[in-house]
């Protein structure tokens, strides 16, 4: 007999637009100062775009900051410490922010000739927001069956934004599947699970099927 | 005529299901586009195949062109040089053409929808009767570095629209309104790049006398400076010592430009005494441009400056290896390493050609990432999604919108 959720889950789906700012570093100086003052939207933009428009690659390239610092001004260093850092751990851009910050205070503290590396003109780092829209779609689920055939169903943009967008820029706890699972199905065993999967090393598609495997499982009673 | 679902088995049902929930909220709005050609050019080129598209999806949306006589069509052309930062001078009297042609259209066209969507420069002082309607002024010329006092000039009028659309980071400018970026997009669907079956793209080789015999390097483009086939014929030359390979340097054009016309008997005189250098002037037929590309091993686009570079994406989408200067709109399309190769240089191009002529398997995996790239990011469908949320962004300015 299927626990028949207090809520039902209904899946949305997340477009996006880019903006631009206007403004752009060439050197790790500007690139710094920037990043302390620009909208939360761009930070968000920077680390999660690769995610999005490259997801049929595995690894996938870091996030952009990294991939600038490291393509650009040849800082492999500063690149690998960029693309290290655990976004999992930062509950809000506003905290991912402080810790970009912090990675390149601490690099150029530790080599003050890099701030005079120069990217080439039109290599620049060009800051961009995101728009995002998020719209409902037609997919619920009212147990944990529905649920799986669902998540077999929906767009992987909606994979993205109950994922990703929904915990970091929503600032929510923690992925809206995981805290559904939790609430409305009392099924924390599984909700922890997918909670503690890492999903910035995943394909979009292999998150998906992880996330049905664990599901079907847990329906099995093998979790 | 095309519809939305013939792209289903290219980019998913989702992807369609999402431009059809996208279009329906947008019932009851009309959207108006201007330009100033009907014909000819990339602009055209997109409405044509847009505004179908958007009207099938139950988008009340439709296309007016402004009118201009011979002396305003002048002052435009230098309007677009000047905008692509080739030293102009624009007088007094250009200025005063241009805003006179455009009191004249004005007068003489409804501007009344509730979005007018107006495409670069020639259009632009409609914004005089802007209302409580929304407008969009969409720039499709590389603005990285436009003249000065031009920008000046333009700027008057961009501040007064509700959005500016743009299509590459570098060229974002300063402004107070929003600024979109939306990059152009290929049709897959079109002749320049839809399958092609094997035996056409053999007698497409026969016609121009090509085989397939030795590695092919390929760059399709104008006989322009600004391509620089000068610098791909030297990248074949320092490739040659190493790999028996052949290059096909293809275009168009050069006729009816002078310029054109010198690079092309420039290029030819360098690839003389050498015949497997091939130097094609096509006619305008995209099945042969098709073709070409799909029978190559590396493509090329060499170019010093470029304003976009579609036939990047345009060979990728054919999932093949491509070596392109890092200018442009072209790291949008390459990412280095993961979905082709950038380069600076004719050395550095060099190098990365014969990489991808040594390691098949490398170049395979580059053009396959490449093809999926371009699937998920340069497609006329994402294009049509970025318009469809463009209009919805106009009556949202927050950055996270509930439609």
């Amino acid at each position: 007999m299927l626990t028949v959720a207090r809520e039902p889950f209904h899946f949305c789906t997340r477009m996006h637009l880019s903006s631009l700012t206007g403004l752009k570093a060439s050197n790790l100086k500007e690139l710094l100062d920037v990043i302390r003052d620009a909208p939360g939207s761009c930070i968000y933009h920077h680390t999660h775009r690769f995610l999005q428009q490259h997801q049929f690659l595995s690894p996938e390239p870091p996030n952009d900051f990294s991939y600038w610092v490291r393509e650009v001004l040849g800082e492999e260093d500063l690149g690998e410490q960029l693309a290290s850092i655990d976004v999992m751990q930062f509950p809000t851009i506003r905290s991912l922010r402080e810790k970009i910050i912090e990675t390149i205070e601490n690099f150029l503290g530790q080599d003050p000739i890099a701030q005079k590396k120069f990217a080439r003109t039109g290599e620049e780092f060009v800051f961009i927001r995101s728009i995002s829209f998020i719209v409902w779609t037609d997919y619920f689920a009212a147990n944990l069956r529905e649920f799986v055939e669902s998540l077999k169903k929906v767009t992987i943009d909606s994979i993205y934004f109950h994922i990703f967008e929904s915990r970091l820029r929503l600032e929510k706890s923690t992925n809206d599947f995981s805290s559904w699972l939790e609430t409305s199905l009392d099924a924390k065993t599984l909700a922890d699970k997918i909670a503690t999967l890492d999903p910035y090393t995943l394909t979009l598609e292999d998150l998906r099927m992880k996330i049905v495997r664990l599901a079907e499982r847990s329906l099995e009673g093998a979790l | 005529m095309i519809r939305t679902e013939d792209y289903i088995p290219i980019v998913g049902e989702p992807v369609i299901t999402d431009l059809r929930l996208l279009a329906q909220k947008l019932k009851g709005r009309k959207i108006v586009h201007v330009n100033s050609t009907a014909i000819g050019g990339g602009v055209a080129e997109i409405l044509n195949r847009m505004n179908p598209l958007l009207k099938e999806l139950g988008v009340e949306s439709s296309w007016q062109v402004i009118k201009g006589g011979e002396r305003f069509f002048e002052v435009t052309k230098k309007f677009h040089n000047a905008l692509h930062g080739k030293k102009t001078e624009i007088t007094k009297d250009d200025f005063g053409v241009f805003i006179e042609n455009g009191q004249k259209n004005a007068e003489e066209m409804a501007t009344d929808a509730d979005i007018m969507f107006i495409h670069d420069p020639q259009p632009i002082t409609l914004i005089n009767k802007k209302k409580d309607n929304r407008w969009i002024w969409r720039c499709h010329v590389d603005v990285s570095r436009p003249q000065d006092d031009l920008w000046r000039f333009l700027e008057e009028y961009i501040q007064r629209y509700d959005a500016a659309v743009f299509s590459a980071p570098s060229f974002a400018q300063k402004l107070a309104i929003r600024q979109i970026l939306i990059a152009p997009s290929i049709d897959p669907l079109s002749d320049k790049n839809r399958e092609l079956p094997e035996e056409q793209i053999e007698d497409v080789l026969r016609q121009y006398q090509l085989s397939r015999a030795k590695p092919m390097i390929t760059q399709i483009s104008r006989f322009d400076r600004l391509k620089d086939p000068v610098g791909v014929i030297k990248v074949y030359q320092l490739v040659k010592k190493y790999i028996d390979c052949q290059l096909v340097l293809a275009g168009g054009g050069a006729t009816d430009d002078p310029e054109g016309l010198e690079v092309f008997e420039e290029v030819k005189s360098l690839a003389k005494n050498d015949s497997d250098i091939h130097i094609l002037l096509l006619p305008q037929n995209d099945i042969v441009i098709n073709a070409l590309q799909r029978a190559s091993t590396v493509i090329m686009q060499k170019s010093l400056k470029e304003g976009f570079g579609l036939t990047v994406s345009e060979a990728l989408w054919k999932a093949k290896p491509v070596v392109a200067s890092n200018v442009g709109g072209i790291p949008l399309q390459i990412t280095h390493k993961y979905s082709g190769l950038l380069c600076h240089s004719v050395e550095g191009a060099a190098f990365a050609v014969k990489q991808l002529l040594h390691s098949p398997q490398y170049a395979k995996k580059l053009g396959e990432n490449g093809r999926e790239h371009v699937r998920n990011n340069f497609l006329l469908t994402r294009h049509l999604k970025d318009y469809l949320l463009l209009f919805h962004s106009l009556y949202h300015p927050e950055d996270i919108v509930y439609l």
